[in-house]
């Protein structure tokens, strides 16, 4: 069996142990298709620090996903390519490193969950199998040890009697407790770094609330940094720190999750905000963004949002795109007007 | 006229479980609906919730005509559809019309948007005589707010969110009474989800039509409902007005689900009371004697285990909820 137990990972050119976890330089992602390029992520820029959670929203195809598959190079290549930016784990771009090294750091140090939890697991092999094949492969433990691990995990995410379960095959569990499983293999080797692409949204509102509580403990406990990828404003409200709000490929907003839900200062992040029915509200009005998100093949010339937002004028449908004003050391935004949106409740 | 246009009395429906390829024996049942009483009134909205696989979709199904209940009888604007003649049956059934979930794989991606919103005629034609369809499926798309002018595309021609306006448009075709909505936003982005509740409230308010609407997004369902049943294993355990639902809930397990609710505000974070339910939701073929719920409740005694709670008001409880301890807890707002 082939091991990486022997490519040291502290002799990565450029680490920096002070160097934060993750840093998203200037991203570029695009699609070459028959129907043209699709231009899925363009320059997006972004930090995390250990024991946070940043959230990444969204709606569907502004390439949420893309830039988590860039970050773990599982991207669809061809005909996806990653045409420009930085990816720095501690310092180190990714990127520029050799393959095999590269895949070393995305193994050890930055895992990844999905929301199809069933897609991610390999149906032909136990649970246990899969979860102790990572110590075998990656940290050469023995058989025996490899599994009294994968216990030691399943028992850590909660899954009710693990010794018996370590047996069982992925379709044996249910909607939740996969997830369940699926955490406990991006756990195993110790990550500093947990991407979560939409790890609840297939899931009923209770086992959703289930297992966003896990992950806060267990971020908590080993002061992981949490890049949660989402299209819920109520799950973000309620577990991230710091957001970053993507339309057309772009961040347009960034700013600590409070600052966004009091005073959104692009009309984009304002619109989704006005558009969410509230539990604890009754009466309320729902203003609808009007129109659609444009197709990534075919971008609007200077802000993406010009179509369809309110606060509209000439000079957002000329180039250049509105760059990521920084509105205070914490908070950025990138609308020519944001003060008179930020402005304007 | 009563102000009743759809009465479900002890509804249920069974799935048979079969073994064996050759001789299917029966071994046992799916109890997906397992006697459901509703009553929608007129120009009203009465709201299902539940979690997957409680008998949402089952439940509406039948409602609708699609599948034959067990057991348990089906009135529209008053009369036994089991009782009344073909032709009248099918004017009863004319009246309500479904709008689906999936607007991807709803419409047939081969039909024009003219011929999927017309099909109804060809099933009811003596609605409309032909010459005229044309231009009534025109108007049905601008009721929608589509383009009348597009009526010779075809579906993939079209957004999500107007592929689910083509699905509305094509339940008015027979100009019904009762739309029953089988969780229609919940495959939409939320900016496009509003659209589609103000598109589907401006409706009722234009033509007067009573909704039954099905959805396990707890805040879209308070924000679009008059009154909520709440669903648990095929079984209504909660019922009320919007206020009395989500102010005032009673049950458990609609206290649990309400709880399990994020509401988009950072500062409530922490602040609510928060119900974290352990286990699984039991097999519908092999539901608890009993209170359905007590595999996961909090609060079950011996008597839950022993006698089914009737969903009735009672003394802690105002409205009509399934739980022998049905007693008030706020799960909804911060706590100080
Ligand atoms: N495998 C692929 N082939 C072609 N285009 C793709 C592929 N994956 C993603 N894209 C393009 O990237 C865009 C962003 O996708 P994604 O990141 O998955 O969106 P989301 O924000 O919903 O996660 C899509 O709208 C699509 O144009
Ligand atoms: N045609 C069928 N045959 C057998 N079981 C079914 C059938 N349709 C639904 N069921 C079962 O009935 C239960 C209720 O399903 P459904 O009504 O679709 O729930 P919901 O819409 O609330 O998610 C589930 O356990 C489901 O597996
Ligand atoms: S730059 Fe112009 S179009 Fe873009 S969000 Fe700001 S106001 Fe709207
Ligand atoms: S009847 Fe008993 S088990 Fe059922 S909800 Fe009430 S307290 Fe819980
Ligand atoms: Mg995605
Ligand atoms: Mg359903």
């Amino acid at each position: 069996m082939s091991t990486d137990v022997n490519v040291k990972l502290d002799t990565l050119p450029g680490l920096d142990s002070d160097a934060l976890p993750l840093e998203v330089k200037d991203l570029h992602v695009e699609f070459r298709t028959r129907n043209g390029i699709a231009r899925a992520v363009n320059g997006v820029s972004f930090s995390l620090r250990a024991g946070e959670t940043r959230a990444i929203l969204g709606e569907s195809g502004c390439g949420k996903s893309v830039t988590a598959q860039a970050i773990m190079g599982i991207l669809d290549s061809p005909p996806g390519f990653v045409t420009g930016g930085e990816i720095r784990y501690r310092g180190v771009d990714l990127l520029k490193l050799r393959e095999e090294q590269r895949r070393k750091v995305r193994a050890n140090r930055i895992a990844m969950i999905f929301q199809d939890a069933l897609s991610a697991l390999n149906p032909v092999f136990t649970v246990g199998f899969q979860l102790g094949e990572l110590f075998r492969k990656h940290r050469g433990m023995s058989r025996a040890d490899s599994k009294a691990r994968a216990v030691e995990l399943l028992d850590l995410v909660k899954i009710p009697a693990a010794k018996q379960r370590v047996n069982e095959y992925p379709h044996q569990f249910s909607g939740g407790m996969r997830q369940r499983v699926m955490i406990a293999m991006a756990l195993a080797l110790d990550p500093e770094v947990l991407i979560a692409d939409e790890p609840t949204t297939a899931l009923d509102v209770t086992v959703q609330a289930q297992i966003m509580a896990l992950l806060a403990e267990l971020q908590r406990e080993r002061n992981m940094g949490l890049l949660l990828i989402t299209h819920d404003m109520g799950v973000v409200a309620d577990v991230a720190d710091e957001i970053s709000v993507m339309y057309a490929g772009r961040v347009i907003e960034e700013a600590p999750v409070r600052d966004i839900y009091e005073s959104p200062s692009h009309p984009y992040t304002k619109g989704l905000l006005e558009s969410i029915p509230r539990l604890d509200l009754k009466g309320q009005e729902l203003s609808a963004i009007k129109g659609l998100p444009p197709l990534l093949t075919d971008i609007p010339k200077g802000c993406a949002f010009n179509p369809r937002c309110r606060y509209v004028q000439d000079a957002c449908r000329q180039d250049p795109v509105p760059p990521l004003h920084q509105m205070s050391p914490t908070r950025s935004s990138a609308c020519h007007f944001w003060k008179e949106v930020k402005a304007d409740v | 006229m009563s102000d009743i246009v759809l009465e479900a009395r002890d509804l249920v429906k069974h799935f048979p479980l079969t073994q064996g390829i050759l001789f299917k024996r029966q071994i046992g049942a799916v109890r997906a609906v397992d006697g459901i009483n509703l009553q929608l009134h007129r120009g009203e909205t009465l709201g299902i919730v539940g979690e997957s696989g409680c008998g949402k979709s089952t439940l509406a199904r039948m409602l609708v005509g699609l599948e034959t209940p067990t057991s348990g009888d089906l009135f529209v604007q008053g009369r036994n559809m089991a009782k009344v003649s073909g032709t009248e049956r099918r004017r009863g059934r004319r009246n309500i019309q479904l709008v689906m979930q999936d607007p991807y794989t709803s419409l047939n991606p081969r039909m024009t948007v003219g011929d999927i919103i017309g099909e109804p005629f060809e099933v009811h034609p003596e609605v409309l005589e032909k010459p005229k369809r044309r231009a009534r499926v025109q108007e049905l798309l601008d009721l929608v707010g589509l383009n009348p002018d597009h009526i010779n595309r075809y579906p993939h021609q079209f957004s999500g969110g107007q592929r689910q306006r083509i699905g509305i448009a094509r339940a008015l075709a027979l100009n019904p009474e009762i739309i029953l909505c089988d969780e229609p936003v919940s495959a939409l982005d939320v900016s496009i989800q509003a659209q589609v509740m103000n598109l589907l409230e401006k409706l009722q308010d234009e033509l007067g039509l009573s909704y039954i609407f099905i959805a396990h997004d707890l805040s879209v369902v308070r924000h679009i409902a008059d009154r909520v049943a709440v669903m648990y294993l095929g079984r209504v355990v909660e019922t009320g007005t919007e206020d009395q639902i989500y102010e005032n809930p009673t049950h458990p397990y609609t206290q649990a689900l309400l709880s399990a609710v994020p509401v988009p505000d950072p500062k409530l974070r922490g602040l609510r009371d928060q119900i974290v339910l352990t286990g699984d939701v039991p097999s519908p073929a092999n539901p608890p004697s009993g209170c359905r719920f007590r595999t996961r409740c909090w609060k079950a005694q011996e008597i839950c285990a022993q006698r089914a709670p009737e969903l009735a008001a009672r003394q802690g409880s105002a409205h009509p909820s399934a739980c022998h301890f049905a007693e008030v807890r706020d799960v909804v707002h911060a706590q100080r």
